[in-house]
């Protein structure tokens, strides 16, 4: 038996069996743990910054998944392993609702903090280009109606769509399928503008061209700003907060004459615009104490109000009502339904 | 027909002529991977050696009790606007942690904000006309400057770029790797013993052969998600930790050892086991005593590259949840880290032009490492290496 004890092998499968326990040991934990869209991530994790610095908690961790990414480790039940958050650059759909409620995840709080729009825009060495919604649709989709028929895309210049528009070559840098960024551009744009076009039959097309005009440019919109800067004759589609931070090199267009503001894109007026969102898993109050301090500094008027740090960052404030209904809903706990949705 | 003097010395020259091609070829071939090399470097460090510093401005501070709430109530309005948020911030924990400071003055040095910074070095800034004269005033006066930033070597991640560091992301790198060698090396190196010295050339030992081979060219995000459904969601190994990150590194680095180390005991000349057996010694006697300390210098070298090469790596971890954003400082394996492959990217994708530099700083920082690690398996070699 003494020997055994001596043994190296021993004394390895106990240093093992020690690794393992700590690894799987499961308790409360300080730590909030946070999941989903990249849209939402520069915020959520100024304020999780925020709150590592001013509370004694430990600073949450964040995660850039995706939008849908976020919503499926979220949905994937209850306990230790699972986000206690996801944020979400689109609203959570009945159906996945529907797999958290089959997965244990039933009580779930909907916050909406902010709005974020989509930018079409350009280097700003060229004029500014006004355009509506349907001219920036038959530039991008894959077919377009060309005398009652749809037809693969014959638009190789601006001039061709418009006479009025400029007579430049269409090139455009957007972002990759997997994006929520170019999901709400399908939605924003080519669905509503395809919606009102007898062509297709009154249901929305989606379908974005892939004869080189449109250029994957990937998930980092930095890159595509970079882009732009070197390819004048091109345009990029990416979110309003990259706008922000280079006022003097790009140039947006307005979209069906409204500009790419923050005031008319917080009332709803700018065409391309969504809301943010993020989900809170009740459930996890109890074992993960700092959650709803994360959540109320979250809502609170020094960060998402107007004049807020966030709107600093690009966020666009929420209307004043509708943020004092988010908070509302914060403090009740409400719990979503899906005959919210 | 003879071949004439002439036509020999024609031929001759002609292939003279040839290799002093092929020779020149080559050289602009070298010139050109050397051309590239230095652009990328002198790329670097025109956007990275910025990050080094950074700007501080000397203030007034006076700890009244609007500021037990409110930092920024404990300066001057004007301060306020140059001054980091992640510096006003603190002031209410201050004053709660020490009661004494309040009603108290000081006049201390604290970070500038970002924009401020990026005004003073001369890139974009989104000062107004009034704060940029004030910036100005103040420099003459010595009350602001670029100073060494001790910032950024000694914080983790942040989203204000005056307060970002690669601390963090270094810890988070030097724990996972650890994880990575402590595992990846005794496991590999035993396993090419057994393969190199212990096990019969059969059907079965080529086919474990050939799939090494196989696994170190297969794409390393496949480790990843090896890593998330085996260790994360069937051992529950925690996310984004320093331990599941080192697991899912190992297995990458795993074949690059074990080829390594094979080719390393391949090297020790047959003459030294025939010896050692000859003088009675068992087949673990003459492994332990005298083929792996000969074939250490090699192991060592592999193990080192395959380390280096881990370290560079971020796909996997994508996948197991480490390319996150982490200010704080991990202080255990089970806690979630970044490693500062990641801690690059995350900053790449930032929208605020002052993060250019810092992406860059960060790329310099992960250099140095590399190279660091690269030439200690080069000293390696060359001192321990043995010719036969």
């Amino acid at each position: 038996m003494n020997r055994i004890l001596k043994s190296r092998a021993f004394k390895t499968t106990v240093i093992a069996a020690a690794v393992m326990g700590a690894a799987t040991a499961a308790h409360a934990r300080d730590q909030i743990r946070i999941v989903g869209s990249s849209t939402v991530y520069p915020f959520a994790s100024y304020v999780t910054e925020e709150f590592g610095a001013v509370t004694e908690y430990p600073t949450p961790v964040i995660e850039s998944t995706g939008s849908g990414g976020g919503i499926r480790l979220f949905c994937n039940g209850v306990g230790e392993g699972t986000p206690d958050i996801t944020n979400a650059s689109r609203r959570i759909k009945a159906s996945e609702v529907e797999r958290c409620e089959e997965n244990g995840v039933t009580d779930v709080t909907e916050v909406k903090i902010g709005s974020d729009g989509i930018v079409f825009a350009q280097s700003s060495t060229n004029d500014a280009m006004a355009l509506t919604l349907e001219q920036l649709f038959l530039a991008v989709a894959a077919q377009v109606p060309v005398d009652g028929e749809l037809v693969d895309n014959p638009y190789t210049n601006w001039s061709d769509i418009d006479a009025s528009l400029p007579d430049r070559e269409i090139s455009v840098y957007g972002p990759p399928s997997t994006s929520g960024t170019r999901d709400a551009f399908e939605e924003l744009v080519m669905e509503a503008a395809s919606e009102e076009m007898e062509a297709y039959g009154g249901e929305g097309y989606t379908e974005i061209r892939a004869d080189g005009v449109y250029i994957d440019a990937g998930e980092n919109d930095n890159l595509i700003v970079q882009r732009l800067t070197e390819d004048t004759e091109a345009f990029g589609i990416f979110g309003y907060s990259f706008l922000v931070e280079n006022p003097d090199t790009l140039v947006a267009s307005s979209i069906d004459g409204v500009e790419p503001e923050a005031e008319a894109i917080s009332a709803g007026d700018y065409p391309i615009a969504r809301s943010l969102w993020f989900y809170v898993k009740n459930q996890h109050a109890d074992d993960v104490p700092p959650l709803y301090e994360y959540v109320d500094m979250f809502v609170s008027e020094t960060m998402i109000g107007d004049g807020g740090y966030l709107m600093d960052i690009g966020l666009i404030p929420l209307p004043e009502a509708e943020r004092e209904q988010t908070r509302q809903k914060v403090a009740d706990r409400a719990k979503l339904q899906v005959s919210d949705l | 027909m003879s071949q004439t003097f002439d036509d020999i010395s024609a031929q001759l020259r002609r292939r003279h002529r040839r290799s002093a091609r092929l020779k020149w070829i080559s050289m602009g071939a070298l010139g050109l991977a050397g051309l590239f090399l230095v652009l990328f470097f002198a790329d670097m460090l025109s956007k990275g050696l910025p990050a080094f510093q950074q700007a501080y401005v000397q203030v007034e501070l006076e700890y009244n009790e609007d500021a037990q709430r409110m930092g920024r109530e404990a300066m001057e309005p004007e301060d306020a606007k140059i001054v980091s948020r992640s510096f006003e911030r603190l002031i209410p924990g201050m004053l709660r942690d020490d009661p004494d400071l309040l009603g108290t003055t000081e006049t201390r040095w604290v970070l500038a904000n970002g924009e401020v910074d990026q005004y003073l070095k001369g890139h974009r800034s989104k000062l107004s006309e009034t704060e940029r004269q004030a910036v100005d005033e103040k420099v003459e006066n010595g009350q602001v400057a670029l100073k060494f930033n001790t910032t950024f070597f000694s914080q983790g991640d942040s989203k204000m770029p005056e307060r970002a560091g690669i601390m963090a992301a270094a810890v988070g790198t030097v724990m996972t790797m650890l994880v990575t060698l402590a595992i990846a090396f005794p496991i590999g190196v035993m396993t090419a013993v057994y393969l190199e010295e212990f096990a019969p050339d059969n059907r079965l030992t080529q086919i474990i052969e050939i799939n090494i081979n196989n696994l170190a060219a297969i794409p390393s995000i496949l480790f990843g998600l090896l890593g998330l459904a085996i260790f994360i969601n069937f051992f529950g190994v925690p996310r984004s930790s320093p331990l599941v990150g080192g697991m899912t590194l190992a297995l990458m680095t795993l074949p690059v050892i074990i080829i390594a180390t094979r080719t390393a005991l391949r090297s020790v000349p047959d003459s030294i086991r025939h010896a050692a057996f000859g003088v009675g010694c068992s087949r673990w006697q003459v492994v332990r005593d005298h083929v792996l300390p000969l074939a250490m210098p090699g192991i060592m070298t592999g193990s080192i590259i395959g380390l280096a090469q881990a370290m560079g790596e971020t796909a996997p971890l994508i996948i197991v949840g480490m390319v996150a954003f982490i200010p704080d400082v991990s202080a255990s394996f089970t806690q979630a880290a970044t490693v500062l492959p990641a801690q690059v990217f995350t900053w790449a994708g930032e929208p605020e032009q002052a993060f250019v530099e810092k992406t860059a700083g960060g790329i310099l920082v992960l250099l140095a490492i590399l190279i660091f690690l690269n030439a200690t398996a080069v000293i390696l070699r060359k001192k321990f290496e043995r010719r036969w």
